[in-house]
């Protein structure tokens, strides 16, 4: 346990340590924000209350996204490169030999850089949009709770979602075909394009079923307010299921590549 | 020299090639889907038809997606900087800037500019618009001089980071983000907005300033009309401004010693 909370701390201490691109990035998700937040409000203008939010919602549900697309990994996890590359070159051997769990341990990385661009890259966005448009901000402290424990859970899935796609690399080597596909269905399915209750009929409602949802809808609709009670428990346990679902599968790739495939010699 | 290495060296993983260059297609598709979702539920955004509109997308699509085919690799220059790399690039008796653009050279960006070019013709034969030899000319000319400008964008912000090794992103705010922007009409976003592409980043001579004429309507930011035709010559200048400050940058380069 020492062993993965020192892990944790070193991820976020890495991260921590380029300043000047966090920045950038605010500054990146800033100008990201302030288009989308023109196109939906000349969206909203058209059909209030489309999807059930008010404009206000919308432009919340905006900043959100352009809060949490690092935290939770939407268009990538931020360690998946990385992972790859040890498995193309082989140095993913030594990790092997460590007597140290491989998911755990990248699990632990992970969350150290994701509690960090929490505070370095979410914080920042969420402000100049709240500054600029004055949109919806939750009831009170219990409704941030609910969110900050969402945006845990998000985080968490797509941790599980990535490892899932590195993983695939034993078997193909190059991974940037995968690291593609995910990548698509994480900048759609997430709802980072357009909310997916906006989406219509069986898309909406196959969207709203995959993991993706995790990431950015479900945060943002606990945000909002959306979840009451039994209804946000509801919430958590959408979360909560595609995270160990995709974690055992996760576990399930990481046990067959290690038994079966030959590692690459560096 | 350097992109076809790449390509050969792409083409080692076939299938992943392919898969890559797909999905590079999708991705971007996925984007004009979000726009096709937003047209199933209004009929205008900000006054613009659907095919209006598919204009916009279609050539800020095309043009961005020469510029990033060509350019996109200057992206990596910052981590070259940074682990010091970037001193082979130097020693070798062929230009840098060739060198860096032909890095990593990726084919499946060619998977952009299809798409951006499939939405372009799918506007057009939507659009109703009463064509004339003049604007028929300045469609062509206007993705050419569009890629030019995003390209010299993608070359200042690759300078930059001879300074700043780590704020690559930042030239992603004008690039991927410019792109958004002018996929969607002017009369959305809010004025100061609009004069900021004009006069200070001139993203507006990308597409929106030459597709207003083709469609009949007035420039934003009370732009004067023939402005409509002067897309070459803000690309020109903007490639002026670019070969400066990449100059500037080689010269302040300097090496991490690694």
């Amino acid at each position: 346990m020492r062993l993965y909370a020192t892990v944790a701390a070193g991820g976020f201490r890495r991260h921590a340590t380029y300043r000047v691109a966090t920045a950038a990035g605010v500054f990146t998700n800033s100008v990201f924000g302030l288009v989308l937040s023109y196109t939906y409000i000349a969206l909203w203008d058209e059909r209030p209350h489309l999807g059930g939010y008010s404009m206000d919602d919308a432009l919340a549900y905006v900043w959100i996204g352009q809060g949490l697309l690092t935290v939770c990994g939407m268009m990538g996890g931020g360690f998946e490169n990385e992972l790859i590359e040890r498995i193309r070159t082989g140095d993913i051997a030594v990790d092997l030999y460590r007597p140290a769990d491989l998911q755990t341990w990248w699990f632990s990385a992970n969350l150290g850089r994701s509690a960090y661009q929490l505070l370095g890259r979410g914080i920042a966005p969420m402000a100049v949009g709240w500054l600029a448009f004055r949109f919806t901000l939750p009831a009170g402290p219990g409704a941030w709770l609910a969110f900050l424990v969402a945006v845990a859970l998000g985080s968490t899935v797509g941790f599980a979602l990535w490892y899932v796609v590195a993983m695939s690399a034993f078997w193909l080597l190059d991974g940037q075909g995968v690291v593609q596909v995910a990548w698509l269905g994480g900048l759609f399915f997430s709802g980072m394009l357009l909310p997916l209750n906006v989406f219509p009929g069986t898309l909406g409602e196959v969207a709203r079923a995959l993991p993706w949802a995790s990431l950015l809808q479900v945060p943002a609709d606990v945000y909002l307010g959306t979840y009451e009670g039994w209804g946000l428990a509801g919430a958590y346990a959408f979360q909560g299921g595609w995270a160990l679902v995709l974690l055992a599968a996760g576990r399930v790739v990481q046990a067959a590549a290690t038994r079966k495939v030959v590692v690459q010699g560096g | 020299m350097v992109a076809g290495m790449w390509i050969r060296s792409t083409m080692t993983y076939r299938a992943s090639f392919l898969i890559a260059l797909f999905t590079n297609f999708c991705v971007t598709f996925f984007d004009f889907v979000a726009i096709l979702l937003m047209f199933g539920q209004v009929k205008g955004l900000g006054g613009f038809a659907f095919a209006e509109v598919a204009l916009l997308y279609g050539t800020a699509g095309t043009a961005f997606g020469i510029a990033d085919l060509t350019m996109g690799s200057l992206q990596r220059m910052g981590a070259r900087v940074r682990d010091g790399s970037l001193d082979t690039f130097l020693l070798r008796p062929a230009p840098l800037l060739a060198q860096i653009a032909g890095d990593k050279f990726a084919l499946k960006r060619f998977g952009r500019v299809t798409q951006g070019l499939v939405v372009l013709i799918w506007s057009l034969c939507l659009l109703d618009v009463a064509w004339t030899p003049l604007k028929v000319l300045l469609l062509p000319v206007t993705v050419v001089s569009g890629a030019v400008i995003f390209a010299a964008v993608m070359v200042v912000g690759a300078s930059s980071l001879f300074w700043i090794q780590d704020a690559a992103e930042v030239t992603n705010s004008f690039t991927y983000g410019g792109n958004t922007l002018l996929q969607y009409p002017p009369t959305i976003f809010a004025q100061d907005l609009v004069r900021g592409v004009v006069y200070v980043v001139p993203l507006a001579f990308v597409n929106w300033l030459p597709a207003l004429y083709v469609l009949d309507r007035p420039a934003p930011a009370g732009v004067p009309e023939w402005a409509a035709f002067a897309s070459p010559l803000v690309a020109a200048v903007c490639c002026g401004v670019a070969g400066v400050a990449w100059r500037a940058g080689v010269r302040a380069y300097r090496s991490t010693g690694s």
